[in-house]
C-alpha cells in the first residue's frame, strides 16, 4: 500500500465521518422542542403564514425526505438563508471563515513552535528544575480556559503595558481590498508591509491566547514521549559511542517522539477551532465564531448546521493533513508499506 | 490502594493538588457558614457598594451591582462541582458500555459503534456542546446534557482500546473455555482491569468539565443569572475592563484554582495507576 493509496483511504473515511456529522447535525436541529417555521417568523405570524413557511422549508416531509433534499441542496453548496443576516449562509461561511483560520493556523503554528522545545527540554532534564518549570507552567496552561488567558493577556499586554493592539484584525486608518479574506495574504498581495505589519501585530496577542493550552497540552506529550524514547537500546548505544548529550536528544531522543505528538497536535486541532470561539469574543475578531455564536442565540436552524458542518469539515481536512505529514516523516510508514 | 493514597501523600504536587480541590470541595460544601455575604449569591442590588474595589469588608471586591465577588466564587462552585459530578456520573457508564461491546463483540457492532463514537470526536467539543445548547433552551440541565453527549466517545474510545488488548489474554480465553456469558466476560472479567484508566480519567476530566462549563456561560448558553457561575461572572466583568479588573481576574483565578487542583491530582494517579 503506498503513502498514496492509504490516504486516499484516508480520505473516504472522512467523507463518511462528514456525512455522519451532517445526519447527526441535522436530526438534532430537527427534533428539538419548537417549530423552525415559527422560530423563522417569529410570534406574530399567523398561523397562514407558518404553514406557508413549512410548506417552503418542506417541514411537512418525512425527515428522510427532508435529509436528502438538505443533502442535495448543500452538494450545490446552498446551506438556506441565514435568519440572523438575511443572506445566504453560504455567502456568511465563506466571509468569517478566513479570519477564524488565520487565528487558528498561527496558533497551531505557535503550539508546535513552542511547545515541542519546552517539552524536549523538558525530558532532557528529567527530574531536574527546568523539567519541573515547564511541567507546572504547562499544567497551568492547560488549566485555564481560553477566554480567561485572552482577558489575562489582553489587561497586562494591551491595557497595563498598552504593547499591542485590544481588538480588530488591523489599525483601522489602513483600509486593504478583499480578495482571500486572509489579513496576511492580502496585505502581501496588495504590497502594503505597513499593513501587513498591523495586521500580524493584531493577530499575535489572540493566537497566543488560543494557542497556550496547546502549548501545555504539546509539551507534556512530547515530553512524556520522549522520555519513553530515552529508555530505549538506542539512547544507550549513542552514549557508548560518546556523541554529545545535545546530539543524542536531538537526533535519536527528538526525532522519534516527533511522530505520536505530531499525530496527537492534529486532533488537539479540534480543541484550537472551539476554543477560537471563547477567543474572538474577547478580542471582537470578526470571524467565524463570533458569528456561530450569534446565531446559536438567534436559533438560526440553517446557519447552525452549516457553521457546526464547516468547522467539522476543517478539523478534517487538518487531521487528513497532519497523517500525511506523519506517513511522509515516519519511515516505518513510508518504506513497509509502499514496499509491500 | 494504599500504595497509590502513599504515593499521593508523598508527591508535593499531587498534595497542593488535594489541598486546591479539597479547598473547592469544603467551600462548595459549606458555602451557607464560610461565605461572608450570602445573601448576594441571588439577585440581590446592592447599588451603595456597587464597584467597590478589593477591601477588607469585600475582599475580592464587589460587581457592577455591589455583590460580593468572593461570596459570587464560593456559590459558583456549587454548580461547578455539581456539573461535573452529574456529567461524570453519566457519560462514563454510556461511553465504557459502549467501549466495552465494541471492543469485545468486534465485527459490525465494532464498526458502528466506532463510526458513531468517530463523528461525535470530529465535532470540536466545545462546537457540539455550543449546538446542543443553541437548539435547546439554556438552562444548567440542558447544559449538563451537552456536555454529556460531547464526553462519553473520549471514554468509548479509552475502554475500546484496553479491551482489544485484554480480549486476547488468557484469563479471558479461561473464561470463554467455561462459557462465561459475553455480559459476565465485559463487564466481570475485562471491565475490572479498564477501572484504573477510567479513574485517572474521570479525576482529569473533573477539571474539564469544569473548564467546558464556564466557556459555555461565559459565551451566556450555560447558567443564566442570578445562579452565580464563574464563566458568566468573567463575561459580565470584561465589560468594565480594565478599570475594575477585579471582576474578571478573580472568578478567571477562581476557575484555574480548580482546574489546576483537579489536573495535578490527576496527574499524579496517573503514573500511580498506569505506571507504563
Amino acid at each position: 500500500m503506498s503513502i498514496f493509496t492509504r490516504f486516499l483511504g484516508r480520505l473516504g473515511a472522512s467523507l463518511i465521518v462528514l456525512i455522519g456529522v451532517s445526519m447527526l447535525i441535522f436530526f438534532i436541529a430537527r427534533i428539538i422542542p419548537g417549530d423552525p417555521a415559527r422560530i423563522a417568523l417569529g410570534p406574530r405570524a399567523t398561523e397562514a403564514q407558518v404553514e406557508q413557511m413549512r410548506e417552503t422549508l418542506n417541514l411537512n416531509e418525512p425527515i428522510i425526505v427532508q435529509y436528502s433534499l438538505f443533502v442535495g441542496d448543500l452538494m450545490r453548496g446552498d446551506l438556506g438563508i441565514s435568519l440572523y443576516s438575511n443572506r445566504p449562509v453560504m455567502t456568511d461561511l465563506v466571509e468569517y471563515l478566513p479570519a477564524t483560520l488565520e487565528l487558528v493556523l498561527l496558533a497551531g503554528l505557535m503550539m508546535v513552535m513552542l511547545g515541542l522545545p519546552l517539552g524536549a527540554i523538558s525530558a532532557r532534564h528529567c527530574g531536574q528544575w527546568p523539567d519541573n518549570l515547564v511541567r507546572v507552567i504547562s499544567l497551568l496552561a492547560v488549566s485555564a480556559p481560553a477566554f480567561v488567558w485572552a482577558v489575562g493577556l489582553v489587561l497586562v499586554f494591551a491595557y497595563f503595558t498598552p504593547l499591542f493592539p485590544i481588538t480588530g484584525r488591523i489599525s483601522d486608518t489602513l483600509d486593504v481590498e478583499r480578495l482571500t479574506g486572509f489579513m496576511l495574504i492580502d496585505t502581501l498581495a496588495a504590497g502594503r508591509f505597513d499593513a501587513f505589519a498591523s495586521a500580524l501585530h493584531h493577530l499575535i496577542l489572540p493566537a497566543f491566547a488560543l494557542a497556550l493550552s496547546g502549548i501545555g497540552q504539546a509539551a507534556r506529550l512530547t515530553r512524556s514521549n520522549m522520555i519513553a524514547t530515552y529508555e530505549q537500546p538506542a539512547i544507550e548505544m549513542a552514549q557508548a559511542y560518546g556523541f554529545s548529550e545535545a546530539r543524542i536528544a536531538r537526533r535519536y531522543a527528538f526525532k522519534p517522539s516527533l511522530i505520536p505528538s505530531l499525530t496527537i497536535i492534529g486532533l488537539d486541532f479540534a480543541a484550537l477551532l472551539g476554543n477560537a470561539f471563547l477567543v474572538e469574543v474577547i478580542f471582537a475578531w470578526p470571524g467565524l465564531s463570533r458569528y456561530g455564536v450569534g446565531v446559536i442565540l438567534q436559533k438560526d436552524l440553517n446557519a447552525i448546521v452549516g457553521t457546526v458542518l464547516i468547522i467539522s469539515a476543517t478539523f478534517l481536512v487538518t487531521n487528513l493533513i497532519v497523517d500525511f505529514l506523519v506517513s511522509i516523516l515516519n519511515p516505518r510508514i513510508r518504506y513497509s508499506e509502499s514496499s509491500r | 490502594m494504599k500504595r497509590a493514597a502513599y504515593i499521593l501523600l508523598s508527591n508535593p504536587l499531587s498534595v497542593i493538588g488535594l489541598l486546591l480541590v479539597g479547598a473547592v470541595f469544603v467551600c462548595a460544601t459549606f458555602a451557607d457558614f464560610i461565605a461572608p455575604h450570602p445573601e448576594h449569591a441571588g439577585a440581590v442590588i446592592n447599588f451603595a457598594f456597587a464597584n467597590t474595589p478589593p477591601s477588607a469588608e469585600y475582599l475580592l471586591g464587589t460587581d457592577v451591582v455591589g455583590r460580593d465577588i468572593l461570596t459570587r466564587i464560593i456559590y459558583a462552585y456549587q454548580v461547578a462541582l455539581g456539573m461535573g459530578l452529574v456529567v461524570l456520573l453519566i457519560a462514563p457508564p454510556i461511553g465504557v458500555a459502549f467501549g466495552l461491546i465494541a471492543g469485545y463483540i468486534g465485527g459490525w457492532t465494532d464498526f458502528v459503534l466506532m463510526r458513531i463514537s468517530d463523528i461525535f470526536l470530529s465535532i470540536p467539543p466545545l462546537v457540539l456542546a455550543l449546538a446542543i445548547m443553541g437548539l435547546l433552551e439554556p438552562t444548567l440541565f440542558n447544559a449538563m446534557l451537552a456536555i454529556t453527549a460531547m464526553w462519553w466517545p473520549w471514554y468509548t474510545r479509552l475502554v475500546y482500546n484496553i479491551t482489544r488488548g485484554e480480549k486476547v489474554e488468557g484469563y479471558v480465553l479461561a473464561a470463554e473455555v467455561i462459557g462465561a456469558s459475553n455480559a459476565h466476560i465485559m463487564f466481570r472479567e475485562i471491565l475490572p482491569n479498564c477501572v484504573p484508566a477510567i479513574v485517572t480519567k474521570m479525576t482529569l476530566d473533573f477539571g474539564f468539565v469544569i473548564l467546558i462549563a464556564s466557556s459555555l456561560s461565559f459565551l451566556g448558553l450555560g447558567v443564566q443569572a442570578p445562579t452565580p457561575d464563574l464563566g458568566s461572572m468573567v463575561s459580565e466583568g470584561t465589560r468594565y475592563l480594565p478599570d475594575s479588573w477585579w471582576m474578571t481576574v478573580f472568578p478567571g483565578l477562581a476557575i484555574v484554582v480548580a482546574v489546576f487542583g483537579f489536573n495535578l491530582v490527576g496527574d499524579v494517579l496517573r503514573d500511580v495507576l498506569e505506571p507504563d
